[in-house]
């Protein structure tokens, strides 16, 4: 990888879940899940998070399946 | 066959033998549809991130099923009309867990071969920088 030269702003966006090498999303993990649920409960946009789109699918539908089951609130305040 | 996860919540009034019961019960539902249990994960009490019939916490149970769609269909009918159920969702897992070992084995290959694929792969470059995301 090339150095960067100048030094941006953003910090560079990498999938957590690329990086970490996971392959599969488990709802179960709700541990996991909770670091892309800010305080209010909504799902974080890959925008904030970084994640890749195939992961973020993955992602969302793992929380959705976690809220049925409790381990995750649909609305928390 | 098919590979099933089957993930129920019971009501927290249950003892600890009336779940032994009635994991032993659905063990026996799963057998008689020709199906195979390959593992029971008995979670214990865990609290609910939101209240289910005025009960703060339940016992998840989490089974590994081996069989056919007749088998999760009658699994799921019996899980409706037990009272003491209150959340259930069974995941189809074998393909999931296919796609998942295919991706370990290519990227197992990739970095085997050439462990710099230059940045045409941004995706397989990262792991030498990886930062967590971004925390809100």
């Amino acid at each position: 990888m090339p150095a960067p030269k100048r030094f941006a702003i953003r910090r560079k966006r990498i999938c957590k879940f690329c990086a970490e090498k996971i392959t599969y999303i488990d709802y179960k993990d709700g541990k996991l899940l909770s670091h892309f649920i800010p305080e209010r409960g909504k799902i974080l946009p890959r925008r904030i998070s970084g994640v890749c789109s195939t992961h973020q699918r993955q992602l969302s539908e793992a929380i959705k399946r976690a809220r049925h089951l409790a381990i995750l609130p649909f609305v928390a305040d | 066959m098919r590979t099933y996860e089957v993930v129920f919540v019971a009501a927290p009034t249950l003892s600890n033998e009336e779940l032994e019961a009635f994991i032993n019960h659905t063990q026996t539902v799963v057998e008689g549809k020709n199906g195979k249990v390959i593992k029971v994960d008995n979670w214990g009490k865990k609290s609910l991130a939101y209240k289910i019939k005025r009960y703060r916490d339940g016992y998840y149970v989490v089974l590994t099923l081996e069989g056919d769609g007749a088998m999760i269909a009658e699994l799921e009918r019996r899980f409706r009309v037990t009272d003491h159920v209150m959340r259930f969702i069974s995941v189809r897992i074998d393909e999931d867990m296919k796609r998942s070992e295919k991706l370990k084995v290519m990227r197992q290959r990739k970095s085997a071969s050439k462990p710099q694929p230059a940045a045409s792969r941004p995706e397989i470059n990262v792991n030498a920088e990886a930062h967590p995301p971004t925390e809100p």
